[in-house]
């Protein structure tokens, strides 16, 4: 045991991906923030935590789509599935006026399974505590914000906030995990397991 | 129903057909195909395609081929062609219901015969299907004569084309006209056909595909669009229909019969071709599926490779053909109109004509017109209705939505046009009493917890049947004499009804025939002689028998005859008033029928039945005789043997009389004897012989008594009977008094009120009060119950006029849950009522006495009662499932049984639970176990005895809990795993933001817990090593306690959370701060003077180690002691006589006359520098000189919080404090080779502390700033140091600054970056309301009186009220109240009122200061009363402050409590009194005065002034106390809480009477002292780990001896004496040291201001140290503790 102390047991879950972009219809020359939320028992064993995306404009044409294709490259080691980590995404861009102004937050767990994952996230921005207000943080290009993007990937304290949704941001998981299984958390997707077995014996009796 | 549905469905499909077909005729090129299908198929002979079916796989394989390409060509078409088909069908699911039974009828064959090539799609076949053809009438004939001419003509068409049918068939195609009459036909039909299930999406549908057409058609150009080209890869390719029809003739032929077979076949082809089309729009999504499949069918059959081929060559083949690129179509404005227009639906504004909303054929009928009540509709805008109202009609069943006046259904307004609430007037004063509004607590109903059990499913399924019929009175105060007897006579008419019922007397007769009949059996039969024990044990019985049973029947007999003489006597008695009072008020007659009887028979009988009864009891007494005989002769005996017995006694007393006359002592046997004499006095009366009873007598007693109760002989039988026959007198013809009665009687009416668990639930109508005294109410109320039943009540209630009285109440049993509506038998339940009725008429009241007879004797006093008929049953449900509720419910079989493993059942089966007394009566009972009806109960028996399932005899609240538990809740506690989870998640502060939870439950070390467990177990243990003083051991315990607890109440706040804490919003800009933004902007960019800026604040949540800075900007110091050179002279003058003029007079004291000839001109007095201490994190400011240096320098230094946790609540709870020391840099020379000074320097430099600035790092967080100039905690000596200024007199400015000793140093605190304080936290505090016990009417001005505070003046600190430590709030004036202090503190300077002051405010300053904010993690200021103050030993500010101003009310000075904010502090409170003209400003922490006008007294704002009667706000301009006035009677300056217009209550004081203050305990502190000193010696050295530390004795003690002084003085310079004597005794010493004064806490503040010091620095080697602690003890244990520290180095 002496061993089994020193190296605590973990898994690890390895997040490959990028925000692809994002939908914003009405908006343009946004950039995006992310960063992960995780629990107390987990812990990025490498990769970045946080990054900011380079200011993509939309294209020529109608496609309204923003295409960031951001990398998102980072390891977690944990020893407990509770506080599964988060990517929270918060978009900026500038208003009427150049100024910078927030454009949504959003917040999406991290895949629990391993594999491919597409994930849309709708997004949301905090709404003014009245008309004169909204009128005055558009004027002045300070519209309310979170005191911290992290509160989107938090339950507590949301009560007391107003949001309005706009648009979303398309982000792409590649999710290899280790050592879940061994930890007694098995989170294979029931599809990829049968295909899995399925397989098997094909390779056993080639043609 | 539905096949007449299916016919006329089937009737319009086939006209449908029919079309097509005729079409057929002029375009052959399309239909023709499937005609020849069908035609080939049906021959099943004519093309060669069907020969070879399933023969040579080589013709099957090109007869596949082409059969494909047809197909899918055909396909092709009917897409195209019968959209009309495809969209009900293909889209809708509930148009697959229809499809079944046409497409199974030519399908069930097939079905049958070849499964395996049914595409699988196909629906099953529905065997009602073939019945559906059968009737069909002369319109089918005509059809299928019409069919055959169409494919007959379309067969020779075929032929025609067969051999030229081309490859691209597509191309043909599209060559075609868009078949838009067929559509709409099919339109037509499908509207029709649908059921309405799911009309509008089928409608959608089809209108898209006719679309499709359509455009098709606009478009076509000649090659396939993309979308063709899609359709065509992606439509199912089905089975072969060839084929198929071909099989399906082949069973067909063999199955059916030939007649209805072309029938079919039609609606078959129907049915395929719709099925076909339906896989083809399905198709889209499946139909890669569909080609597998296909594949599968074909390799089944034995050709894979072959079809596979097929299929590939087939795509290439395509892929070619089909592939185009093409401009983007563009559909022109016009056509797309035209296109939406169908597809969308514009309602129209105009009015719909009624005609069209009403049924056909009918006029609108207007209710109001006929005169019936409508009502107003809601108002709804004519264009609204309008646009409703077309919509509407869009849908198929339009006219539902439509009343018969064409109009739409609309409910009547709802809205009434008056308010029926009473308006109420006044609100706010003057509420008429009546109305007030009293609180009273809840109260929860007893059986409101009560439910029915488990009526989770069978909620509201409980239904009480509670059927009131009627009441009878057996007495009514209305009642007439007559009617009183009249109910007697019905009484005992009804009792002799019963009786004869009963008939009681006839078994009894007859049972004692019986018993004689045996007695005699078994006489005749042994005779007297042959009676053995048993058998004359028996006769015994049976004649106890028979005189048991013939006293009953004695009894009966008699009660019988009463009965009937009774009867007749009430029956007289009744005609007798009838007679008297002339009138008759009721219908009673009573009819004697007589029964004749045989007389001598009748006499024989009775002759005979008295003989045997004779016989009876001359054996009776016979037997008794010799009992008594016997009896006789035993006691003749006892008797005789007394009689002897007492003549030899007699004897023998009086021999022993005569011998124990002499000798009087022995008085045991005298004793005894009179015992003795007792005994044999009460004399047995001597038995008289037991006398024969006469027989005559006895005949004569037997007859005497039959004679009473028995008829005589020859009597005939009379049989009463009671008829209602008699005649009422009417009315008019009766006295006043009569009539009067019957009109009150005619007034009155009755009503039941039912109540259910003293609820009432209903009541009965009123029913009138009947001649008779009965009333029929005959209702029944059904109740629905939830609650469980308690108690079902009856009230009866008594109506006269309006007004009701209620008579009587009754209690219905509850049934038992057997007893059901319809089998329970009605009861009778009586009742009365005590109540006093008289009247003034004939009536005769209740409970009043009256009489029959004339002279009024003979009373009688009735009350008022009688019988309520009612039934209170479990209803009975629909299925005949009770509705009784389940607890009751007899156990029924398996169910029962299932019940008891069942949890659920558990719950309520009360009925069930006692098993073993079921099981003991079981037993007891003998049941019988073969007995079926027993069958249920024994098996229930034999499961309970088996001990399997037991029923358990507690309640379960979750009873499937353990069903979801995977371990036991004991093994889940012992893992350590879960622990550290539990308490991490409880924020246990040792686990709180712990990392890493192990994984495993191994790897979890007991460790973890140990911190936390120690903790645990140190909370009930006081540790007395760590706080050296027991009592403060256990404050800090009370202290911890309180916190806790305080903790757990802001549990809740801290969670809770403000927009703003979440949201960051600008504030909305005034006007104001507009027009100061616009001023700004002409502000030159770089001002001479600049000003700090407003930073961007932070909150904590996203800040990490290192994040954060502490900012410290250390300005200047004034009056720095400077050093004094050894061989200093004695100061002549001492400051210790200061009086308090000299605090606010700029009082140049002598001090010049000291200075200036000590120094020479060109030495440096003193090289200070700073160094701030922070976390362990020491920074320092370069050495600056002289006594008035400047620095300006900024310091950084990090901060880390607590467990890496930077939330708001954590930085609260900082505790680590700023330490700014000052110091002076000294260098030595310690070149030791004097050659080297020229090139060299040698010097060793050392640092003396000079005084030191403490700021907690709350405070910093708190103000997020300190920004000021403070006053240097210096000690009162300074060993080395003068502290006088030398340097006086230089300038103005210095004057200011003489104002006040002692040295100052400005600072410029912060933190990097600027973190949001808990402020929040304090403003939810405010939103929490705190139980008060105020008044509210205090409680609600202090509020406004606070708000328009912070409204008018928002920085202002303005109290009002304040929480006390319990968490009440307290309104403030409450605290203060003249408390006198210890008694030896006046007495010490009895002289010197100011001296006196003074020890008073040291006194309190002694008390140790322990912040709020820091225990309570500045969620809210708690103010604890002196006296808990003074036993906590321990509080901030305030309770100081009220502390010193008890004192100073209670010593007759003028004092109020001032509420500001101070530096460091922040807010706080100080004390000012009034002396002498002028105000002082008290500082209760440090025990200090100032005055008005000094310009360092740490106040900087006056918020409210408080004293024991009221609080004054300032409303002055300015509130620096230098700036302002404090007199509190001038309302410009000062806002009163309490006015004239709310004067003060007279609020009593929350403090104690009067303070008792424990003795000095010097003892202690003695013992005290010595530990201290240990301790910090002990900590001296350790910290000196690479030098040895030598004590010098010596001057320790001359220390010891000095320090005592310093206490008298309070700290006062009395340094230049005590440094003379210290120099003269070491001489040789270079001494700097000082002592330290601190109030006495615990030890380790003490440790830590030692250890600020630095005094253990010195690293010179021949260094030496000097300690000396002496801790003064004062009242109630509150201790001033000195340390001495000295550090001497050998200068020679």
């Amino acid at each position: 045991y002496a061993m089994a102390t020193n190296n605590p047991s973990v898994f690890l879950v390895m997040i490959n991906g990028q925000i692809e972009g994002a939908n914003f219809p009405e908006y343009d020359d946004l950039y995006c923030k992310y960063c992960f939320v995780y629990g107390n028992d987990w812990a990025p064993t490498s990769g970045l935590e946080e990054g900011i995306s380079q200011i993509a404009c939309r294209g020529q044409g109608t496609q309204p789509a923003l295409v960031w294709n951001f990398p998102l490259e980072i390891t977690f080691k944990s020893t407990n599935p509770f506080g599964w980590p988060q990517i929270a995404v918060s978009v900026y861009g500038p208003d009427t006026f150049g100024n910078d102004v927030v454009r949504g937050y959003g917040a999406v767990h991290v895949p629990l399974t391993p594999g491919k994952h597409v994930r849309t996230v709708p997004m949301f921005v905090p709404e003014s505590t009245s008309r004169l207000q909204k009128f005055t943080s558009w004027l002045m290009g300070r519209r309310p914000e979170f005191t911290d993007p992290k509160v989107v990937a938090q339950g507590e304290g949301r009560e007391v906030t107003r949001v309005r949704s706009q648009g979303t941001v398309t982000i792409s998981f590649n999710i290899v995990t280790k050592d879940m299984k061994k930890l007694g958390y098995d989170a294979t997707p029931s599809e990829a397991l049968s295909a899995a077995e399925a397989r098997t014996p094909s390779l056993a009796h080639p043609l | 129903m539905a096949s007449s549905d299916l016919r006329e469905k089937m009737r319009k499909k086939r006209r449908a057909l029919q079309e097509t077909l005729g079409r057929v005729r002029e375009d052959a090129d399309t239909q023709v195909l499937v005609a020849t299908d069908w035609e080939m198929s049906k021959d099943g002979e004519r093309t060669a395609v069907q020969e070879p079916s399933g023969s040579e796989e080589q013709q099957v394989a090109t007869l596949k081929q082409t059969l494909k390409a047809q197909r899918m060509k055909r396909r092709k078409k009917l897409v195209e062609d019968t959209p009309a088909e495809t969209p009900p069908e293909a889209a809708t699911g509930a148009s697959e219901v229809e499809r079944g039974p046409r497409a199974g009828e030519s399908r069930t064959p097939v079905a049958a015969a070849s499964s395996s090539r049914r595409s699988p799609r196909d629906l099953p076949p529905l065997p009602a299907s073939s019945t559906l053809t059968l009737s069909e009438g002369p319109m089918k004939r005509r059809m299928v004569e019409k069919l055959k001419a169409a494919r007959s003509k379309a067969e020779s068409l075929l032929q025609q084309e067969a051999l030229a049918e081309p490859a691209s068939r597509l191309q043909g195609l599209r060559d075609r006209d868009p078949l838009t009459r067929f559509d709409t036909e099919a339109d037509l039909g499908v509207r029709r056909r649908d059921d309405g299930a799911a009309p509008l999406v089928g409608r959608v549908t089809f209108r898209e595909v006719a679309h499709r057409g359509w455009r098709r058609a606009e478009v076509d150009s000649g090659l396939p669009t993309a979308e063709e080209a899609y359709n065509f890869f992606t439509f199912n390719f089905d089975p072969e229909p060839l084929e198929e029809a071909a099989e399906q003739k082949k069973e067909r032929r063999f199955v059916e019969d030939r007649g209805v077979e072309e029938e079919e076949e039609e609606g078959g082809g129907g049915g395929e071709e719709e099925a076909q089309v339906e896989d083809g729009g399905e198709g889209e999504s499946g139909s890669e599926e569909e080609d597998k499949e296909e594949d599968a069918e074909g390799r089944s059959e034995g050709a894979p490779l072959v079809e596979d081929q097929q299929g590939e060559l087939f795509i290439d083949e395509t892929a070619q053909d089909f592939l185009e690129v093409k401009k983007a179509e563009y559909l022109g404005y016009h056509s797309r109109v035209q296109r939406e227009s169908e597809v969308l639906f514009t309602p129209s504004l105009r009015t719909v004509p009624t005609s069209c909303k009403v049924p056909e054929n009918m006029q609108p009928r207007y209710l109001e017109e006929e005169g019936l009540y409508v009502g107003e509709r809601p108002p709804v805008s004519l264009a609204n209705q309008n646009i409703l109202e077309n919509r509407i009609l869009q849908q198929d069943e339009a006219k539902k939505w439509f009343g018969d006046d064409g109009r739409v259904l609309a409910l009547t307004d709802p809205i009434k046009q008056s308010s029926t609430r009473p308006p109420l007037f006044n609100l706010e004063e003057d509420l008429d009493p009546a109305l007030q509004t009293v609180y009273r607590k809840a109260l929860k109903t007893r059986h409101a917890s009560r439910y029915v059990a488990g009526l989770g499913e069978t909620a509201g399924r409980c239904q009480l049947d509670v059927d009131v019929s009627g009441l009878i009175f057996s007495h009514h105060p209305l009642f007439s004499r007559e009617h009183v007897l009249g109910v007697r006579l019905v009484q005992l008419y009804d009792q002799h009804l019963n009786r004869q019922h009963r008939n009681i007397t006839g078994l009894l007769t007859d049972k004692l025939h019986g018993l004689r009949n045996a007695v005699r059996n078994i006489t005749d039969l042994h005779g007297d002689r042959g009676l053995n024990v048993v058998m004359r044990q028996r006769i015994a019985e049976y004649r106890l028998e028979v005189r048991n049973t013939r006293r009953l029947r004695d009894v009966e007999q008699e009660k019988d005859r009463t009965l009937l003489k009774s009867t007749l006597k009430v029956w007289k008695e009744m005609k007798a008033l009838r007679e008297f009072q002339r009138f008759t008020n009721t219908a009673y007659k009573l009819h004697l029928r007589k029964q004749e009887v045989n007389q001598s028979r009748d006499e024989q009988d009775f002759e005979e039945e008295i003989q045997m009864e004779l016989v009876e009891l001359q054996g009776e007494l016979e037997e008794e005789y010799q009992r008594k005989i016997s009896q006789y002769r035993q006691q003749l005996e006892e008797w005789k043997a007394w009689r002897k017995k007492q003549k030899v006694s007699s004897k023998k007393k009086k021999k022993k009389k005569k011998k124990k006359e002499p000798n009087e002592g022995d008085k045991d046997d005298e004793d005894e004897d009179e015992q003795e004499e007792k005994d044999l006095g009460s004399e047995p009366p001597k038995p008289e012989p037991p006398e024969r009873q006469e027989l005559s007598l006895l005949e004569q007693q037997v007859r005497e008594k039959a004679a009473r109760i028995r008829r005589k002989p020859g009597e005939p039988i009379l049989v009463p009977e009671v008829t209602l026959s008699g005649n009422i007198t009417p009315n008019e013809q009766c006295p006043r008094g009569e009539f009067a009665r019957r009109e009150d009687v005619a007034r009155r009416s009755l009503f039941v009120k039912v109540l259910y668990n003293d609820k009432e639930v209903s009541r009965t109508d009123r029913r009138p009060l009947g001649a008779d005294f009965r009333v029929h109410f005959g209702q029944i109320f059904n109740l629905k119950i939830a609650n469980w039943p308690e108690s079902v009540r009856l009230q009866v209630f008594e109506a006269s006029g309006s007004s009701s009285a209620l008579l009587a109440e009754v209690f219905v049993p509850l049934p038992e849950s057997t007893v059901l509506t319809g089998s329970a038998p009605p009861q009778e339940l009586e009742f009365s009522s005590s109540q006093r009725v008289t009247f003034n008429h004939e009536g005769v009241g209740s409970d009043v006495p009256f009489s029959f007879e004339a002279d009024g004797s003979n009373k009688l006093t009735l009350l008022t009662s009688g019988k309520l008929s009612c039934c209170v049953s479990w209803a009975v449900g629909e299925n005949d499932i009770p509705l009784a509720p389940p607890t009751s419910q007899t156990p029924g079989g398996i169910h029962g049984a299932l019940r008891q493993t069942d949890a659920i059942a558990c719950i309520g089966a009360s009925g069930l639970s006692d098993m073993k007394r079921l099981s003991k009566w079981a037993a007891e009972s003998r049941l019988d176990p073969n007995d079926p009806s027993n069958v249920v109960l024994m098996q229930l028996l034999t499961v309970a005895s088996s001990g399997e399932v037991q029923v358990p005899d507690y309640f379960r609240l979750e009873q499937l809990q353990e069903e979801f538990n995977f371990v036991t809740d004991e093994e889940l506690q012992k893992s350590r795993r879960f622990r550290l989870l539990t308490l991490r998640s409880q924020e246990v502060v040792e686990f709180r933001n712990y990392k890493n939870v192990p994984a495993v439950e191994r790897e979890v070390s007991e460790k973890v817990f140990q911190d936390y467990e120690k903790r645990l177990r140190d909370g009930e243990v006081v540790d007395t090593k760590e706080h050296l003083d027991p009592h403060r051991a256990v404050v800090a315990k009370y202290l911890k306690k309180i916190r806790e607890s305080v903790m757990n109440r802001f549990l809740i706040a801290k969670h809770h959370f403000l927009l703003s804490d979440l949201v960051q919003e600008d504030e909305v800009p005034s006007i104001g701060v507009l027009g100061l933004n616009i001023f700004k902007l002409a502000e030159p960019k770089r001002p001479l003077k600049p000003r700090r800026k407003e930073r961007k604040k932070v909150t904590a949540q996203n800040l990490a180690d290192g994040n954060i800075k502490l900012l410290v900007n250390i300005i200047r110091a004034y009056d720095i002691p400077v050093r004094k050179p050894h061989p200093s002279k004695p100061a002549v003058a001492s400051k210790s006589a200061r009086s308090f003029t000299e605090a606010f007079v700029a009082a140049q004291s002598s001090q010049s006359a000291l200075h200036g000839n000590d120094w020479p001109l060109n030495q440096v007095q003193v090289r200070p520098f700073v160094e701030v201490t922070f976390q362990r994190s020491v920074r320092q400011t370069t050495t600056a000189d002289g006594p008035n240096p400047c620095w300006n320098e900024e310091l950084e230094l990090p901060f880390s919080a607590p467990n890496g946790d930077y939330s708001t609540s954590s930085l609260q709870s900082v505790k680590d404090e700023v330490f700014i020391n000052i110091f002076d840099e000294m260098t030595f020379d310690i070149t030791e080779d004097d050659r080297e000074r020229g090139s060299t320097v040698h010097t060793r430099i050392e640092k003396h502390w000079l005084g030191s600035v403490k700021i907690p790092f709350s405070t910093i967080y708190l103000q997020s700033r300190i920004d000021g100039t403070f006053k240097v905690q210096s000690p009162p000596v300074l060993l080395g140091y003068s502290k006088e200024r030398s340097l006086a007199g230089e300038g103005g400015y210095d004057s200011v600054l003489s104002l006040s000793e002692g040295s100052f140093v400005t600072l410029f605190i912060t933190i990097q970056p600027q973190l949001i304080p808990g402020e929040s936290v304090r403003e939810k505090m405010k939103e929490m309301k705190f139980d008060s016990q105020e008044d509210e009417r205090l409680l609600h001005a202090a509020e406004a009186f606070q708000r328009d505070a912070a409204l008018r003046f928002p920085g202002r600190p303005c109290l009002t009220t304040v929480i006390d430590i319990s968490g009440k709030a307290v309104f403030i004036t409450r605290y203060v109240r003249p408390l006198s202090p210890p008694q030896e503190l006046l007495d010490a300077f009895p002289n010197s009122p100011q001296e006196a002051t003074e020890l008073v405010a040291r006194y309190v300053s002694l008390i140790p200061s322990l912040p709020d904010s820091v225990s309570f993690t500045s969620i809210c200021d708690l103010w604890s009363t002196s006296d808990q103050f003074l036993a906590l030993l321990a509080g901030d500010e305030e309770e100081h402050a009220v502390l010193l101003c008890c004192y100073f009310l209670a010593m007759g000075k003028k004092a109020w409590l001032i509420i500001g904010t101070a530096i460091p502090e922040g807010p706080t409170a100080y004390v000012l009194t009034y002396e002498q003209g002028r105000y002082l400003i008290w500082d209760p922490g440090r025990g200090q005065y100032y005055g008005q006008y000094d310009t360092f007294c740490p106040l900087q704002s006056v918020g409210c002034l408080i004293n024991a009667d009221n609080v004054w706000f300032n409303t002055q301009v300015y509130d620096a106390p230098m700036r302002m006035g404090f007199d509190v009677s001038r309302s410009k300056l000062w806002k009163p809480f309490f006015s004239r217009a709310f004067p003060n209550p007279g609020l009593s004081s929350v403090q104690p009477e009067e303070l008792v203050y424990r003795r000095v305990d010097k003892v202690a502190a003695a013992e005290l002292q010595d530990r201290i000193e240990k301790v910090l010696k002990e900590k001296i050295m350790e910290w000196r780990p690479r030098h040895p530390t030598r004590w010098n004795r010596y001057c320790t003690s001359t220390l010891r001896h000095f320090l005592p002084k310093l206490e008298q003085s309070r700290g006062r310079d009395v340094g230049d004496e005590h440094r003379l004597e210290l120099q003269s005794m070491l001489g040789d010493y270079r001494i700097s040291g000082f002592p330290l004064n601190v109030p006495f806490s615990e030890l380790q503040p003490i440790v830590e201001a030692v250890y600020s010091t630095g005094v253990h620095n010195v690293e010179v080697s021949n260094v030496e140290f000097a300690l000396a602690v002496y801790v003064h003890p004062y009242a109630s244990n509150v201790l001033s503790v000195w340390v001495y520290l000295a550090s001497l180095v050998r200068t020679r």
